[in-house]
């Protein structure tokens, strides 16, 4: 008889525990919904404002459903914003700055981490710390260093770094350096130092050990690095407005800002036009996500 | 993980040729014998170049900061600097108005990221690394924004907040004239309203890297901890969050950094005016505004630089002491 009740009542505290725990979840799960939603809201309320017309809204109200939804704000933003001229201006300074950086980035790495100097280690804590400055600290000299540095006239229609594409390119590789040092340098220490060893004993210089036997091996961090910097050069704000004058040369996310109240009258077309602008981005999300996330994560797996 | 690569990596004894450890004394000569001229020659172009730029662009703009803050100087003629002291700096203390406000909101921004944004990203790291159904989903939603430049993001937030147009008083039937929230505009909210902006993306870049370092963590301490009979809070606290340490730092450190850099939300909204001042702001609109004070300015970028050398030398030193481990 008491054997029963014990029983009874194990079973009795197991489905409870089971039931609570079961609870648990349930409001963990509606938690993370209710989060998700709230995070996605902004994007998703942009995209829908960019398909309505602004006639419609006006009439509707921007809170509605129905009426007309086309993409005559995409084509006013495209046409009117003149975004492909800004985007080419992107490709123009991003291109040349991702490869320089990751190029310059792999060598400092490559002798910081694969050869023992005194200045080792000092070099990679300058480089890091370059790195994590404001920009703003730097750039009331360097604003003048712009204006005053020269350039070869078929690199610069006014004879100096100031407004253009090459002293855009410049401060992006200088300023991105730090970063992508440490994240290679990180990287190349995990490699087997025999490796080294084994170029040596067949001859191999230096150049050819780090070209032919380390840069390949190093070949996943590249391909994170390049995502992420791809991503934060295309999203930089800063340096366009101060180390260039010229609109027309505006890098599209720089650009973005003076398209707003010329061209862009009403919330409609500032949707489309943000949409199109984060496009690129989103492609980034969605088919790189993996090398993006590596990419961020690599920089603080260590150190 | 690259971590535990490194650290087992200094244990083996010190490879002859070209190793990572440096040798002692008596095999250093030997290493670089094995280096031909050539070969140095090449190692010196290769970290020299990347170092030119560095110094030459980073560094060498920084210390002028600091020694233009010194002076007076339209920025013409570099004969016509001229030192006056301390002058900008007490000019920017006592008389320069908007300085005391962009102090304090750059504060109020570290200390919002720090109590709100940071710990939400960690929270919801914990939850999403317990590998519930859908987790990838939930992931994705909260990162998406990490992606988009903060100028998106600013456009974004006016799409939320615009006083007649904005999903926000529309939801709150506020966009009657007279009867509007000017979220940006008034001077007393626009702060946090793009603050609760800046933490959109802020909470999914924490999530991301602090998910990371969850996965890392050996299921096994877990394990341990519940067969001890400790509660999942007391597991996290206890056993996990300690074992994340390493973690934890770089995310202090981004944090505070990314407070101090906050520029672009404030100067899309209103060029950082109005009750948006920030350090950033300020330094910038002196470059591009009418009148240049490049002493002035300088000063003003002096002071954001003693207040980003703390986060700074706190995450070298400690870089430093593990790779001296």
């Amino acid at each position: 008889m008491t054997e029963i009740t014990v029983a009874h009542n194990l079973s009795a505290t197991a489905v409870s525990a089971r039931r609570r725990k079961k609870l648990k979840r349930a409001g963990l799960q509606a938690f993370l919904i209710v989060m998700s939603l709230i995070w996605l809201l902004p994007l998703a309320w942009a995209l829908y404002t960019s398909f309505r017309p602004y006639e419609e809204t006006n009439r509707l109200g921007y809170v509605s459903i129905g009426g007309v939804y086309d993409l005559s704000n995409y084509e006013t933003a495209w046409v009117d914003g003149e975004l492909p001229k800004y985007f080419l201006n992107t490709i123009i300074i991003l291109v040349p700055a991702v490869i320089l950086v990751l190029l310059l980035a792999s060598m400092m790495a490559f002798t910081v981490s694969r050869y023992s100097w005194r200045l080792n280690l000092s070099l990679l804590m300058l480089f890091t710390a370059a790195n994590l400055l404001p920009p703003q600290v730097i750039i009331t000299p360097l604003f003048r260093i712009f204006l005053a540095l020269p350039l070869p006239p078929i690199l610069s229609d006014n004879g100096v770094f100031y407004d253009q594409y090459v002293g855009m390119m410049t401060i992006h590789v200088a300023f991105q350096l730090g970063f992508c040092t440490f994240v290679l340098s990180n990287y190349m220490k995990t490699l087997p130092k025999e490796l080294n060893e084994a170029a040596v004993v067949d001859g191999a210089g230096v150049w050819r050990t780090y070209w032919s036997v380390i840069l390949p091996l190093t070949r996943p961090a590249l391909a994170a690095l390049a995502t992420l910097q791809v991503t934060w050069i295309y999203n930089d704000f800063f340096w366009a407005i101060v180390l260039m004058k010229t609109g027309d040369k505006y890098p599209i996310t720089s650009a973005l800002n003076n398209l707003k109240g010329q061209f862009f009258t009403d919330n409609n077309l500032i949707a489309a036009g943000s949409i199109m602008v984060a496009i690129p981005t989103l492609v980034v999300f969605f088919a790189l996500q993996k090398q993006f996330v590596s990419g961020l994560t690599l920089g603080s797996t260590k150190g | 993980m690259t971590d535990r690569v490194t650290r087992s990596a200094s244990t083996t004894p010190p490879a002859p040729a070209g190793g990572v450890v440096p040798p002692p004394t008596e095999k250093r000569k030997k290493r670089y014998s094995l280096l031909s001229r050539r070969d140095r020659i090449t190692l010196w172009l290769m970290a020299g170049i990347p170092t030119f730029l560095v110094i030459f662009f980073i560094l060498l703009p920084t210390a002028a900061s600091i020694v233009l803050s010194f002076t007076s100087w339209s920025g013409v003629g570099l004969d016509k600097i001229q030192f006056i002291g301390l002058k900008n700096y007490t000019d920017l203390f006592t008389i320069y108005k908007p300085f005391w406000p962009a102090v304090s909101h750059n504060v109020i921004w570290l200390v919002f990221f720090l109590t709100l944004a940071t710990p939400l990203g960690v929270f919801l790291a914990v939850l999403l690394d317990k590998n519930i159904r859908g987790t990838r989903v939930y992931q994705g939603a909260l990162y998406m924004p990490v992606v988009l430049s903060l100028a998106i993001v600013g456009f974004i937030a006016e799409l939320m907040y615009a006083p007649e147009q904005g999903l926000l008083n529309n939801l709150l039937g506020r966009t009657a004239q007279g009867n509007q929230i000017s979220w940006l505009g008034d001077r007393d909210i626009n702060l946090w309203a793009v603050l609760v902006a800046a933490s959109w993306r802020q909470v999914g870049y924490v999530m991301v890297l602090y998910l990371a370092g969850l996965k890392a963590v050996d299921p096994a301490l877990r394990e341990a901890a519940a067969i001890d009979g400790a509660s999942e809070r007391q597991a996290f606290f206890r056993v996990v969050f300690p074992v994340m340490k390493p973690i934890n730092i770089v995310v202090l450190v981004i944090t505070a950094i990314e407070s101090l850099r906050a520029f672009d939300l404030a100067f899309i909204t209103n060029k950082g005016l109005n009750g948006l001042e920030l350090l950033s702001t300020l330094v910038t609109n002196n470059i591009i505004g009418e009148t240049s004070r490049v002493g002035f300015g300088s000063a003003i970028a002096v002071v954001l630089l003693a207040v980003s050398v703390g986060p700074i030398i706190f995450y070298l030193v400690r870089a430093l002491r593990e790779e001296n481990e």
